[in-house]
């Protein structure tokens, strides 16, 4: 990596084309192309128009419930006995993860434009209990592709998104898990292309979406950089976050990519180990391909096809990421590493039992390395953890490996 | 561009009818029994083959496409093997022009010179591959062009005229006009909708303007056809071959038999098509 020409900045990208470096892009089908130029442009206008700003910022505060609390983990700390430990408390905003940050910003965009119906895709429901969320509070019809095994251990949330008043269709196809669920949205998406409206929910698709949510989750980044700058008068050593698409980590990443001091580091799902096919660790242990309108690192095998990931956790089983973050990889400035499922159960108990907090099984990969490295850093250092999500989507997965009734 | 796709749609016009382009997934359900299909396709009445490309992840495709791609990748199917479905297929056929569908991953994979190298050898004379918009010529298109295979684009009903001279710039062969916003298997449009949109096209470009998508009978072919310079059958095909199969998805007896019994049917409609126009 020594190599590579350090940019002046990390945070310029993606170019007019969508790409960041060599990733990124808009591989998709003739049928989508006008539709993606037009949101591209709507998104152009919306980014500086203050009136879009402003709601933006309302729903945010009075809707979602930010800022979201920075947070002393004084216990977890004490017990690992090194660095301070922060947590980004995003499981605190409404419907319980970062993905509302999102949802949000697109379904405004989404009015804009004029469309009157909304898809998502989801994977662990998080996603798609925040745009059922979003759909009922502008008033869309919405439509909820989930893989069916997803369906099967996120039932809650399957639950909650049909309260909200969204149909939930699950995909057999497959392994019947996220990238499946995302494949049946862009099905229906190019059938549909005249009133409905796609809100991906991570960093990740054609360009604009992985700048635009990106730049919707940055807030995550702001403000964290912000409190922690009043709490403790400087930048965290480390910054860590879990990684399945990318939305969250990039969203806390991006505010302190230019601050060199500032280490980063994503944590993917190891999975049952990197040895076999029963991972999601696409930059540890992918290759660079086309999926999905993008070009990034993924799961396939020397065919070319893409493989089905395996973790614990719904939202981190998908064999793609972001293209950004392929591209931070590529240049180094953020390290990837892999998260055993085991590790990551083990970090869930933990914290329940040492903050009260229960995590959910994707920020949970992230807690597993911050278990890792802290203890090996000096009493004064600082890591930074964004705690993406709450765990209570997940107790009876975690209820049903540790054998306990329910 | 490549004289085989030219000498088959001069040969056309000049027989006054349109061609019927057929679709199939290679390795579906096995390598042996696609290659033989491959060789029936032209005594069948298949003026042009289109030769599916598995991909794991086919996001335009209906379930019809989506299973067959699943069978051929279940029987071991690989890019390689493919283009040696097309040359096997040459070694007995060196006029039927041969165009490769799919979508670009596996070709990425592959590598792109070297699967431009290796399709030309093994006599392939087009490609369309979904998911590469002219906003992504720079990966395959260019390359393609540069040694003389066609890049065949899609149009679909959301190109308008605005973006249609972006479309057709570097597309060559023939253009194909998807016949509604959707995915392969759906049903057919209004022809008379169709033929509007081919007009329309028509009025940008010199070269053959053929149809697909929703085609699946005589009488579609025929319809389309009237005003098509061409009519693409792909899910009608491949539904016809995942009928034929044993309860496990092996070839059946009949398998072959069954996709050249669908393909003369087919042929009568394009052969009728101009007689429709006429009235
Ligand atoms: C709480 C939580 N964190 C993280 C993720 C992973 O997604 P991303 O990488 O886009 O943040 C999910 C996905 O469902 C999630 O629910």
């Amino acid at each position: 990596m020594n190599q590579t020409p350090q940019p002046n900045s990390f945070r310029s990208g993606p170019d007019e084309d969508g790409r960041f470096g060599i990733f990124g892009g808009r591989f998709v089908a003739e049928t989508l192309m006008p539709l993606i130029l037009d949101l591209q442009g709507e998104w152009e206008k919306a980014k500086t128009d203050p009136a879009f700003q402003k709601e933006l910022a309302d729903l945010g505060a009075h809707y979602i419930g930010r800022p979201s609390p920075l947070y002393f983990a004084e216990r977890l700390t004490e017990h690992l006995g090194g660095a301070k430990i922060y947590f980004k408390r995003e499981e605190l905003n409404h419907t319980g993860s970062h993905k509302i940050n999102n949802c949000i910003g697109q379904i405004l965009l989404a009015k804009r434009m004029g469309k009157t119906r909304i898809i998502a895709e989801t994977g662990a429901g998080q996603h798609g209990v925040a745009s059922a969320t979003v759909a009922a509070r502008f008033g869309f019809p919405c439509v909820v592709y989930m893989g069916a095994t997803d369906v099967e251990r996120q039932a809650p949330n399957v639950f909650r998104m049909k309260l909200l008043g969204a149909e939930v269709k699950p995909v057999t196809a497959g392994n019947g898990t996220l990238k499946d669920a995302m494949n049946e949205a862009l099905r229906d998406w190019v059938t549909n292309v005249d009133d409905t409206y796609y809100l991906i929910g991570t960093a990740a698709g054609p360009h604009p979406y992985p700048e635009m949510v990106r730049d919707f989750q940055s807030v995550i980044g702001v403000e964290a950089r912000e409190q922690i700058l009043e709490a403790e008068g400087r930048l965290p050593d480390v910054v860590i976050a879990a990684v399945g698409g990318g939305s969250n980590a990039i969203g806390i990443f991006h505010p302190f990519l230019d601050d060199q001091e500032v280490k980063i580091v994503g944590v993917e799902a190891g999975g049952r180990g990197l040895q076999g096919e029963e991972h999601c660790a696409s930059i540890t242990a992918g290759t660079p391909g086309v999926l999905h309108g993008n070009r990034t690192y993924l799961l396939q095998n020397e065919d070319g096809q893409i493989l089905e990931g395996h973790s614990i956790s719904a939202g981190l089983d998908y064999p793609g990421i972001g293209p950004e973050h392929s591209w931070l990889h590529s240049i180094g400035r953020v390290e990837y590493v892999p998260i055993m499922d085991q590790e990551a159960l083990d970090a869930f108990q933990l914290l329940t039992r040492l903050e009260g907090i229960i995590p959910a099984l994707e920020p949970s990969h992230a807690l597993a390395e911050v278990i890792k490295r802290a203890p090996k850093m000096g009493k004064e250092e600082i890591i930074l953890m964004n705690l993406s999500g709450r765990g209570d989507k997940d107790i009876f997965t975690v209820g049903k490996i540790l054998g306990m009734e329910l | 561009m490549t004289a085989r796709m030219d000498n088959r749609f001069a040969a056309l016009k000049a027989e006054g009818r349109p061609a019927l382009i057929t679709y199939f997934m290679g390795g579906d359900p096995d390598f042996e029994t696609s290659l033989n299909i491959m060789k029936a396709l032209p005594g069948a009445g298949a003026d042009v083959i289109e030769l599916g490309m598995p991909f794991s992840d086919p996001m335009a495709d209906g379930p019809a496409i989506q299973m067959a791609g699943q069978r051929a990748l279940k029987g071991g199917q690989t890019l390689s093997k493919t283009l040696e479905l097309a040359r096997k297929f040459r070694e007995g056929d060196n006029e039927t022009p041969i165009v490769m569908m799919g979508y670009y991953n596996p070709i990425y994979v592959y590598g792109v010179d070297k699967f431009l190298d290796d399709a030309i050898s093994a006599g392939i004379d087009g490609l369309i591959v979904v998911d590469l918009p002219p906003e992504m010529d720079d990966e395959l298109c260019i390359p393609a062009l540069a040694k003389g295979i066609n890049f065949i684009r899609l149009a679909t009903p959301t190109t308008d005229d605005k973006r249609l001279p972006a479309v057709l710039k570097n597309t060559s062969g023939f253009v194909y006009y998807v016949s509604m916003n959707g995915i392969t298997g759906s049903a057919l449009p209004d022809p008379s909708l169709v033929s509007g949109a081919v007009k329309r096209i028509k009025g940008h470009t010199k070269l053959p303007v053929c149809v697909g998508f929703g085609v699946k009978t005589a009488d579609h072919a025929k319809a389309i056809g009237a005003a098509a310079d061409g009519v693409v059958v792909g899910s009608a095909i491949v539904a016809q071959i995942a009928g034929s199969l044993t309860k496990d998805g092996a070839a059946g007896p009949d398998t072959v038999a069954a996709v050249s019994t669908l393909v003369r049917g087919l042929a009568t409609g394009v052969r009728a098509a101009r007689l429709v126009a006429a009235e």
